[in-house]
C-alpha cells in the first residue's frame, strides 16, 4: 500500500500552518512545504468549490517584486506574453522561457502603479529568482517577497459575496484578471479575481502575519455557506477539470509553450524577449508536441508517465490525470506526437492494462454561464 | 472504532476476518487513510484460486494505485459487488461495508499474520 511523504524536519511552514494542524489536516511535502493535501476528503472539498466555496492557504507560492525605471522592459524580455497589454491593477498569465523556448515557468503578472509583482510556483522559486536576477535590464530592483507575503484563494459561486461580506469593496465589480487593493475583515489584501479551480472566484495577498487573522475571518464568515479549507489534493483535481496547467508535470524546461497547448500566451509581434527566435523558428500550427485532453474509460486513473498508444504504436504519454468528481470519469491530459490525427482512437498503459483514451479539447469542465 | 478482536492484519495493510474455513478480507483504517479517496477497486472473478500472499486486485485512490494481497488462501466465493459504483465504501466502513473478497476453504491463520496490537505496533497508530 502507500505511504504518505510526510514532510521532513528542514520543511518549512506557512503562517497558516497551526491552522491546518487545528482543523486536523492530513500533511504532505510540497515544494519544500508542509502543506495540507486534505482536510476531509478530496472530493467533499472538489464538490465544496464547485457548488459553494473553498478556502486554499497558498502562501507557499513565490513572488518576486520588479521595481525600477527599466522594470517594464524587463518584465517583457522575461515573459512571452505582452505585459503592455496590462494597465495598472491589471494581471496576466504568462511563461518565462529559456533561450530554446522551453518554459522556465509559468507566472502570473501584476501591474501595479510603478512596479510589477511575479507570482511564480514555490518549486521553482530559486531557480526563477537566480533567472529573474540574471536577465533582468540595468536599473531593475528584483526583490523576493514571498515571505512576507501569504496568499489566501476563495474559490467557488459563492466566493465573491463571501468577501463582500467582510469588506467595503465591491468584488463583483473586479474584472477577470483584475484587482485592487482593499481592506478585507480589517486587514490590507490584494484582492485578485484570479483562481486555479475553474470557478469564479479571489486570490487575497496579505501581508503573512495578518494570514492567521484572516482565515479565521473567512471561516467565520463562510459557515453559513458550508466554507470548506480545501488542500493541495482538491486543486490538482480542480485545475485539471478546468484545464490548467501544472508546471513540473505538463511542462518544463524541455517543453515549448506551444507544444503545451500555451501558444495563446506567446506574443511574438511585441518585439525581443528571452526565447522569441526560438520560438518563431516553431509552426504554431504544428508544434514538435500535440497536448490535448482525454477521456479515458473506465475508473483507473492514467497519471503522469504513462504512455500513449495509437494501436501498438507508442504515441506520447499522459502528463497528468485524475478522476473527475464533477463530470463522475477519469480524465487525463497528454502530449502526443504531432503525426497523431485529431479523434485518433487511442489507449493508455495503466499499469499494463490499456484504457481506451478519447482525445477532447480543453476544458473538461467550464462553469456554468452566469455561475 | 469496531471491535477487531476477530481481526489479523498483514504488514502490507490487508485485514482478515476468519470464521472457520470462510475468510472475509478487506484493506485497513489506517490503509484508506493513507490512500484517501478512493476510486476504482479492481478484484478477482469468483471461483478464483489464490495463494497467501499473492495478489488478488488492486486498489486506486486519486493519490495513488496500489496491489492487494491476500492474506491467506483459498477460493474466492464473493466479491464486495457493491464497490464497484460505491468505491468510497472502502473509506467510510473499511471493517464492514468496505469488504473486498470472501474466501472459502482458507486455511488457518498463519502465525506471521499479526493481532490487532502487533499490527498497531506496524503503523505506529
Amino acid at each position: 500500500m502507500v505511504r504518505t511523504r510526510l514532510a521532513g524536519p528542514m520543511a518549512a511552514r506557512t503562517p497558516l500552518y497551526g491552522r491546518h494542524i487545528a482543523a486536523g489536516a492530513r500533511m504532505v511535502e510540497f515544494a519544500g512545504f508542509d502543506m495540507p493535501l486534505q482536510y476531509s476528503t478530496i472530493r467533499d472539498e472538489h464538490l465544496a468549490v464547485r457548488n459553494r466555496v473553498g478556502l486554499f492557504d497558498l502562501s507557499h507560492m513565490g513572488e518576486v517584486r520588479l521595481a525600477g525605471p527599466t522594470a517594464e522592459a524587463s518584465v517583457q524580455r522575461l515573459i512571452a506574453n505582452d505585459i503592455a497589454r496590462v494597465g495598472a491593477g491589471g494581471a496576466q498569465y504568462a511563461v518565462m522561457c529559456d533561450d530554446a523556448g522551453g518554459i522556465v515557468d509559468d507566472v502570473v503578472v501584476y501591474r501595479d502603479e510603478d512596479s510589477f509583482m511575479v507570482v511564480v510556483n514555490a518549486a521553482c522559486r530559486d531557480k526563477d529568482l537566480a533567472w529573474m536576477r540574471s536577465h533582468v535590464a540595468t536599473g531593475t530592483d528584483v526583490e523576493d517577497v514571498s515571505d512576507s507575503t501569504a496568499l489566501l484563494a476563495v474559490q467557488g459561486p459563492y466566493a465573491i459575496a463571501l468577501v463582500e461580506r467582510l469588506s467595503t469593496v465591491q468584488a463583483s465589480t473586479i474584472p477577470s484578471f483584475h484587482c485592487l487593493f482593499a481592506d478585507v475583515a480589517g486587514m490590507t489584501a490584494r484582492v485578485s479575481r484570479t483562481g486555479y479551480t475553474g470557478e469564479d472566484g479571489l486570490e487575497l495577498y496579505v501581508r503573512d502575519d495578518v494570514a492567521p487573522a484572516l482565515w479565521d475571518a473567512l471561516v467565520a464568515a463562510g459557515s453559513a455557506v458550508q466554507l470548506r479549507p480545501c488542500g493541495l489534493g482538491a486543486r490538482d483535481t480542480l485545475r485539471l477539470e478546468a484545464g490548467l496547467r501544472l508546471y513540473g508535470q505538463d511542462m518544463d524546461e524541455g517543453v515549448d509553450p506551444f507544444s503545451c497547448g500555451l501558444g495563446w500566451t506567446v506574443k511574438l509581434q511585441k518585439g525581443d524577449f528571452i526565447g522569441a527566435g526560438a520560438l518563431r523558428r516553431i509552426d504554431p500550427t504544428h508544434p514538435p508536441h500535440r497536448f490535448t485532453g482525454l477521456r479515458v474509460a473506465g475508473r483507473a486513473i492514467a497519471r503522469h508517465g504513462h504512455s500513449v498508444r495509437s494501436g501498438d504504436t507508442v504515441v506520447g504519454a499522459v502528463t497528468s490525470g485524475t478522476y473527475s468528481f464533477t463530470l463522475d470519469r477519469s480524465i487525463a491530459t497528454a502530449s502526443l506526437s504531432p503525426d497523431v490525427a485529431a479523434g485518433a482512437p487511442l489507449s493508455i498503459d495503466i499499469r499494463g492494462t490499456a484504457a481506451e483514451a478519447e482525445m477532447v479539447s480543453l476544458p473538461f469542465y467550464r462553469r456554468p454561464k452566469g455561475a | 472504532m469496531p471491535d477487531l478482536s476477530a481481526y489479523r492484519f498483514t504488514a502490507s495493510h490487508e485485514w482478515v476476518r476468519l470464521d472457520g474455513g470462510d475468510a472475509r478480507i478487506g484493506i485497513t483504517d489506517f490503509a484508506q487513510a493513507q490512500l484517501g479517496d478512493v476510486i476504482f477497486v479492481e478484484l478477482p472473478e469468483v471461483g478464483a484460486a489464490l495463494d497467501a500472499g499473492a495478489k488478488f486486485g488492486s486498489i486506486e485512490s486519486v493519490k495513488a494505485a496500489s496491489d492487494l494481497y491476500a492474506p491467506v488462501g483459498g477460493t474466492v466465493a464473493e466479491v464486495n459487488a457493491a464497490l464497484a459504483d460505491k468505491p468510497e465504501l472502502v473509506n467510510s466502513d473499511p471493517y464492514g461495508d468496505g469488504w473486498m473478497i470472501r474466501v472459502e476453504g482458507a486455511g488457518p491463520a498463519s502465525p506471521e499474520l499479526l493481532d490487532e496490537a502487533a499490527y498497531a505496533k506496524v503503523t505506529g497508530v
